[in-house]
């Protein structure tokens, strides 16, 4: 038997689950597509069975599942199977005008929070404490409601400045209620306190939710007498052990669609260029910036509460291949609804009686699958749909364009088939080979990040020497989180001076991300030869 | 009011939404806070202007206590021996629009129907009271702990100066009243109906049946200067402030076009291939293209898609003295200023 030396990608979409099994030379060897089930879990565990009864798969090669969900974003739509947590603010006397959990969705944080205080503490921008903290509120706040929570979440003013009273506070939880869920904030969100409290909040009430999937995903494996390490995906397409992810569920948010770019990045071997990935429902159009998402840079709203953790800037519209085309009063309608993962039944050429999108392309000679002729008495609304989703989907491209220029698009999804070779300002519609599991290759691809978002007060070294320490930490982070320290390179650096001070600071965000450490030595060596294949200088032309 | 109060910000100022969030939580808790016009005070009440001095980025971490605002009232009660009868925000545009909302509902106060600038201003003597003669001491600023400072200056530049070193050593933000004065002097030395238009702005915008940038350019009279997207942006801090520059390339009509805004803290004048199409006073915002929201110089990133309009100033600040003080040469440019309907005419 040969040493396990295999990957096992998985990747839940809004239609279909998909798994790809992946070697050490980074090749696709088997790949499955399954439907979606309402509980998630259903459609993980056939996929993994069909993955691995693939031909040509061993499953005892398999060393390291990673799997992207979305498992938490459904828990907070639907408000089901969240913890109870007790939130604790560090700031007062600052912040009262804004408390805790204020305008949330009133169902949402009955069911979220068995209540929130202010207490002293807190730390100013320039690293100075707002007040000394005071743990004796603490602890009396934690015995008034500490019987009912099942997790804590704390946030302190200016955590990303210093988390000491983040930590200081967490072990005051410890003392009073032992070994219960701790979020601090400071590990999840950047600056703008009052989102991130809430992505603390959130985090802390998902925290059952990821206990659940990781036991399922775990026993569906051990079917197979399988037990390899679990590894989760998160929002910016890179990969989180499953201690972290289960301490910080909240990450997995958005880790779909970032899996995509990822693995759009992965099969082309580009770092720069747009991704548009249609599915069976929707599509999205991403931007891939040094071989990442780009990241949207306003504030995410999940089930109705403003967050501020990174998540990608994307344009989502409501096309997909299983989109359902119909005549109505004024000409033809193209969705919202679609068949879904049913489309092998319900579209006209499989023998259905539902004009879809898919019905549009095959009609159009753009793929040839089923019996194209069950389509030809639809012809002309056919014809009309696709002329008009083509203009729907350019209308998005162009919106994450960033210049006039024609750029390359890369069209990955079940659904791209939908994706017309002539697009208005692409120069060419690269489509990969595995284009339909991009989102799985891109979980499989295992890179590890780490990021920092801090300010920094220009001291005798001047803006380089903050620069240096931001991205020193970063790297750190990223070994921390599980890179191999050889790969590790910085993806992402932003600097954003702070206005009306008079005492020169600046924001600073930088990134670095390397390959997941401990996995064969091929593996990294196709790590660092596919990096020095992609270095070169990326910086965008300025306008003139 | 918070969509108006960003729009009038043209670029500066914090996040409307924190102001929002406490003028909800402070009416929700004490009940809602009447508006009044200054004709219906008497002569002699005393108005109290406020808001936040600081950086944006600060405030979004450190929020106010909230009892600020009665503080700052006892101690200009105890150094001016007089009552206060009304709150007015320093500047409509941005959070500090809404700040004194927040403040005034906690003392059973009302807000006046003006403020000091009809819009947003980087430094605390760009006020209309300024103008009008009236002096800004004597100066209170408080923090969230309690520590408080009464500043009497011989000029408003020193009152500037003063505060905001003071700003920093209290942790990058703090609140104060500066210029006080009473209703009378206020009917004059203000810009008036100023919380109304916000409201109407932000009216206009939620109720727009077509375009809400195109609802928002006709309730302000604005002049559309570029539809496009961000292809630009430079920023760098320099004695307090962030100066920079945003080009935006034209989309769709405005194919070809590059129009590039300077700004400091607030956007201050709009470039066509060195030709002037707006400046300070007059406001130049930038929206979201689809949901006219207004973007603040802090959050304006590579790509975003974006409208930015000008519209005319409040007519105090035309006059010889407002271009003075707040008019392009007064933040270091070389050229006079043109209101933005005649610099838009002669375009035509």
């Amino acid at each position: 038997m040969l040493a396990p030396d295999c990957r096992l990608g998985i990747d839940v979409g809004g239609t279909n689950t998909d798994a790809v099994i992946m070697d050490t030379a980074d090749r696709v060897i088997a790949k499955a597509k399954v439907p979606c089930t309402p509980d998630i879990i259903g459609g993980i565990t056939v996929a993994i069975d069909t993955v691995l009864r693939s031909p040509g798969v061993e499953p005892q090669r398999i060393s390291h599942v990673m799997l992207g969900t979305t498992h938490a974003t459904n828990a907070v739509l639907e408000r089901e199977k969240l913890r109870r947590v007790a939130v604790i603010r560090l700031g007062g006397p600052a912040t009262h005008s804004i408390r805790p959990l204020f305008q949330w969705p009133p169902e949402l944080a009955d069911a979220v929070s068995v209540g929130a205080t202010i207490v002293e503490g807190g730390i100013e921008f320039d690293g100075r404490d707002l007040s000394p903290l005071d743990t004796d509120a603490i602890a009396r706040f934690l015995g008034r409601v500490g019987d009912g929570a099942q997790g804590v979440a704390i946030t302190s003013v200016f955590a990303p400045v210093s988390p000491r009273h983040e930590l200081l506070a967490a072990e005051i939880v410890k003392r009073e209620l032992g070994e219960v869920h701790v979020t601090l904030s400071h590990e999840i969100g950047s600056i703008g306190l009052l989102e991130r409290e809430n992505a603390a909040i959130l985090n802390g009430a998902l925290a059952g939710v990821a206990r659940d999937v990781a036991d399922a995903m775990q026993g569906a494996l051990a079917a197979h007498r399988l037990h390899p390490a679990t590894f989760f995906a998160q929002n910016d397409g890179t990969l989180m052990g499953l201690d972290h992810a289960l301490r910080y569920p909240v990450l997995t948010i958005g880790s779909g669609p970032a899996n995509s770019v990822r693995g759009a990045a992965f099969l082309t071997e580009t770092s720069d260029s747009l991704v548009v990935d249609v599915g069976g429902t929707s599509t999205d159009v991403g931007v891939l910036v040094n071989g990442f998402p780009r990241e949207s840079s306003r504030g995410v709203e999940i089930g109705g509460v403003r967050t501020n953790f990174r998540m990608p800037d994307l344009v989502t519209i409501a096309l997909g291949g299983g989109t359902e085309i119909s005549r109505g009063p004024d000409g033809v309608r193209i969705g919202p609804r679609s068949v879904g993962y049913l489309i092998q039944k319900e579209a006209l050429v499989f023998g259905g009686a539902t004009p879809t999108l898919t019905d549009s392309a095959v009609a159009a000679g753009r793929v040839a699958l089923g019996e194209p002729r069950r389509a030809d008495p639809h012809r002309r609304l056919l014809a009309e749909a696709l002329a008009r989703a083509d203009v729907m989907l350019a209308e998005a491209i162009d919106r994450m364009k960033t210049s006039k220029d024609d750029r390359a698009l890369i069209a990955v999804g079940g659904g791209s088939i939908l994706v017309p070779d002539q697009i208005p300002g692409i120069s060419e519609v690269i489509r990969p080979e595995h284009f339909d599991a991009a989102n799985a290759v891109g979980a499989a691809i295992a890179s590890v990040s780490g990021q920092v978002d801090r300010i920094f007060h220009v001291g005798p070294g001047g803006r380089q020497a903050m620069l240096d320490e931001a991205c020193d930490d970063a790297r750190e982070r990223a070994v921390a989180a599980g890179a191999d320290p050889r790969t590790v390179q910085i993806v992402e650096l932003e600097e954003i001076p702070l206005a009306y001070l008079t005492s020169p600071a600046i924001r600073v965000r930088a990134k670095a991300a390397g390959a997941l450490g401990g996995l064969p030595e091929q593996h990294l060596q196709a790590h660092l030869a596919r990096q020095a294949r992609l270095a070169r200088p990326t910086e965008p032309a300025a306008p003139s | 009011m918070a969509r108006g109060c960003a729009v009038l910000g043209a670029g500066g100022g914090s996040d409307p939404h924190l102001g929002l969030l406490q003028a909800l939580q402070a009416t929700e808790d004490f009940g809602p806070v009447p508006l009044v016009d200054l004709d219906d005070l008497p002569d002699d009440a005393l108005i109290m202007p406020c808001g936040g001095i600081g950086a944006p980025t600060v405030h979004i971490e450190k929020i106010e206590n909230g009892d600020e605002g009665a503080r700052l009232r006892q101690h200009l009660e105890y150094v001016t021996d007089r009552q206060v009868a009304a709150l007015m925000a320093a500047e409509i545009g941005g959070s500090n629009g809404l700040q004194p909302i927040s403040f005034a509902a906690r003392m059973g106060l009302p807000v006046v129907d003006a403020d000091g600038m009809g819009r947003a201003f980087p430094e605390v003597p760009q006020v209309t009271m300024h103008l009008a003669g009236i002096s800004p001491s004597p100066a209170v600023m408080t923090d969230e702990r309690g520590n408080l400072i009464v500043f009497r200056t011989i000029s408003g530049h020193w009152m500037e100066r003063l505060e905001r070193a003071a700003a920093v050593e209290f942790g990058g933000v703090a609140s104060s009243t500066e210029f006080s004065l009473t209703a009378a002097q206020a009917r004059e030395a203000t810009v008036r109906n100023s919380v109304s238009l916000a409201v109407q702005i932000g009216e206009a915008v939620a109720h727009a049946r077509g375009s809400p940038v195109d609802a928002l350019i006709a309730e302000v009279s604005a002049f559309r200067l570029v539809t496009g997207k961000v292809s630009d942006v430079e920023r760098r801090t320099t004695s307090g402030f962030v100066r920079g520059s945003v080009v935006v390339e034209g989309l769709g009509e405005d194919a070809g076009r590059l129009v590039r805004l300077e700004l400091q803290n607030e956007n201050l004048v709009a470039l066509e291939r060195g030709r002037v199409l707006a400046s300070v006073p007059d406001l130049i915002s930038v929206l979201d293209s689809e949901t006219a929201d207004a973007i603040v110089t802090e959050r304006i990133r590579y790509g975003q898609r974006v409208t930015v309009i000008a519209f005319g100033c409040a007519p105090v600040w035309r006059t010889e003295q407002g271009i003075a003080l707040t008019g392009p040469r007064a933040f270091g440019y070389e050229f006079d200023y043109v209101p933005v309907e005649e610099r838009a005419g002669a375009r035509a």
